[in-house]
């Protein structure tokens, strides 16, 4: 079979390639490269070294902005969790309507991120009618709208995916615990818990992840505004490429490093999970 | 108290709580789908109150939004590039999936690998680069979006379709080129049926995200051809002057057709949105 299947090699393999060197592979190189370049089109660059690194640091604002960002994905990756499963298990005791609730938990999941800015920034300044102040104000009321936003996006995503790890949970399991005498706070710690391990470790990553790639509600709520407060890493990176002059390689090398950052807690997911099959 | 009436008024607890919840949930779509009948001067004023006669404009919004941006024109944008994006996505990565599975090579396993890498890399790392390809390359157009988007699909389709075809038993394949079927019958009378349920996965989760996506369309072809996250998030305009009667209306108008299709269709989409997490 691997030899006749073999002739058939460029129909099967070129168009998906072809496409995603295009994409992904080329500019993905390029980009690597040009991080030790200064240019402005992706044709003329001049070799200057570790000159963009040493750029970043320069400046406060990749530092003020990776420090926004890990405020915001610590509060949203804890609040969105315990929602989440809080939500999950009050949707799993059998209760009517079950589905419908589902189904309007999850809804705002499918709205894009750049609608999502526009609906909580008429929210947010709604609230802040009486204080005669808006979201731009003050840093931290970005900050909670941000995070608002977050837990209306992704609280019905992570909802369905605890709720799937606990309808795999054997139901005499609980029942021969609750037998047995055990209070519904034992029931959820030594039975319910451990069982959904698996759901709470998929679901830390996924929001950990969403948390430092958030780009379009960043860019459609604040902006960063005031003054690039609240401007997280990838909208950071993209103001460094678009809005400043000369500084084309800096933000290739921001970007750099945003990878590196992203790809070390992939790696963590990888090797967590990897642990977990072990232990199973 | 015995266990049934019990678990009768924790039912009625939960009930209430999950209806107050619903209530919370659905409320900032029904804030923004009652202002976009409100003039622009008493959204800002009173975001939080009903139309009334005072305040109520009819559909002006709706009229003078849609043709601010364009709406429709960006609906056709959206529709196009999605349709046939996720169509090609389907189609191209289940085929490169099944020859990197069932051939075993140096190149397949690389391929492999590269293609799980790319599904890490932040948008950030390669969007400069890319853009400006894509510009050289003249993918510059609707069509052209189309080669990109399989790029950039092609790391999650070829992962999830290449993890279900390492469950099917070779013997079937086998069979079919024993009896004279060439490679590519065999794919697509024998495998690619097979294939349905992660193609219907993976096409939600490609919809989802190209449906909304605002960097790549706004980076590429976002000055000549407007997708709705781009329309949209052009009305800002200048210098913070925003029309939010206009936008209230095609916020509205960007998210009925989401919620509409999901009512009809929430099962797989849900579905889906698990199995993409857990496997992916």
């Amino acid at each position: 079979m691997d030899k006749t299947l073999r002739r058939w090699a460029p129909l099967f393999v070129l168009p998906a390639l072809i496409c995603f060197i295009i994409a992904f592979l080329v500019p993905m190189i390029m980009g690597l490269v040009l991080s030790f370049f200064k240019f402005s089109t992706v044709t003329d660059g001049v070799f200057v070294g570790w000159s963009n690194y040493k750029r970043i640091f320069t400046d406060m604002d990749f530092v003020t902005s990776l420090w926004m960002n890990v405020r915001f994905t610590v509060v949203t990756v804890i609040s969105i969790n315990i929602l989440a499963f809080f939500l999950a298990l009050l949707l799993t005791q059998g209760v009517k309507g079950t589905n419908v609730y589902r189904t309007i938990f999850f809804m705002p999941n499918l709205i894009g991120g750049i609608v999502l800015g526009w609906i909580w920034l008429l929210i947010i300044n709604g609230i802040l009618l009486p204080k005669n102040a808006t979201i731009i104000t003050d840093a931290k009321y970005g900050f909670w709208g941000l995070v608002a936003l977050a837990n209306w996006q992704n609280i019905g995503y992570m909802m369905v995916i605890y709720i799937a790890g606990i309808q795999t949970i054997n139901r005499d399991l609980i029942e021969a615990a609750q037998i047995d005498g055990a209070n519904s706070w034992i029931r959820l710690k030594s039975v319910i818990l451990p069982s959904v391990m698996p759901a709470i470790t998929i679901c830390t990553f996924l929001t950990l992840t969403s948390g430092f790639k958030i780009f379009d509600q960043n860019l459609a709520l604040t902006a960063g505004n005031p003054a690039r407060q609240t401007e997280m890493l990838a909208l950071n990176i993209y103001n460094t490429f678009y809005t400043r002059t000369n500084f084309e390689g800096v933000g290739q090398a921001k970007a750099v490093l945003f990878t590196i950052l992203v790809a070390i807690i992939a790696l963590t997911q990888l090797a967590a999970t990897r642990q977990k099959e072990v232990e199973a | 108290m015995s266990i049934k009436t019990r678990t009768n008024y924790l039912h009625i607890v939960i009930s209430i709580l999950l209806a107050m919840l619903a209530i919370l949930f659905v409320a900032p779509i029904i804030i923004v789908f009652m202002n976009s009948f409100k003039s622009k001067l008493f959204i800002s004023s009173e975001p939080f109150a009903f139309p009334t006669s005072e305040t109520f404009t009819g559909y002006a919004n709706y009229v003078e939004g849609a043709r601010k941006i364009n709406f429709f024109k960006a609906f056709g944008y959206s529709l196009f590039i999605t349709t046939f994006s996720v169509t090609a996505v389907v189609g191209t990565t289940s085929m490169l999936a099944w020859y990197i599975t069932r051939v075993k090579s140096l190149f397949t396993t690389f391929t492999y690998y590269l293609l799980v890498f790319s599904m890490i890399v932040p948008f950030q790392m390669v969007m400069f680069t890319m853009s400006k390809i894509a510009n050289i390359l003249h993918l510059d157009n609707p069509v052209g979006v189309i080669v990109l988007y399989v790029g950039f699909g092609a790391g999650l389709g070829s992962f999830m379709f290449s993890g279900f075809i390492k469950t099917i038993p070779l013997s079937l394949e086998e069979a079919a080129l024993i009896d004279g079927a060439t490679p590519p019958q065999t794919f697509f009378l024998v495998v690619l049926p097979m294939l349905k349920p992660t193609a219907i996965t993976i096409a939600i989760l490609n919809a989802m995200w190209i449906w909304n996506d605002y960097l790549l369309p706004y980076l590429t072809i976002g000055t000549e051809y407007k997708t709705i996250p781009v329309a949209i998030q052009y009305l800002r305009g200048g210098y913070g002057a925003v029309d939010m009667g206009a936008m209230m209306a095609m916020l509205v108008l960007a998210m009925l057709p989401i919620i509409i299709f999901y009512l009809f269709t929430q099962r797989y989409i849900i579905e889906g949105v698990v199995a993409g997490a857990v496997k992916g």
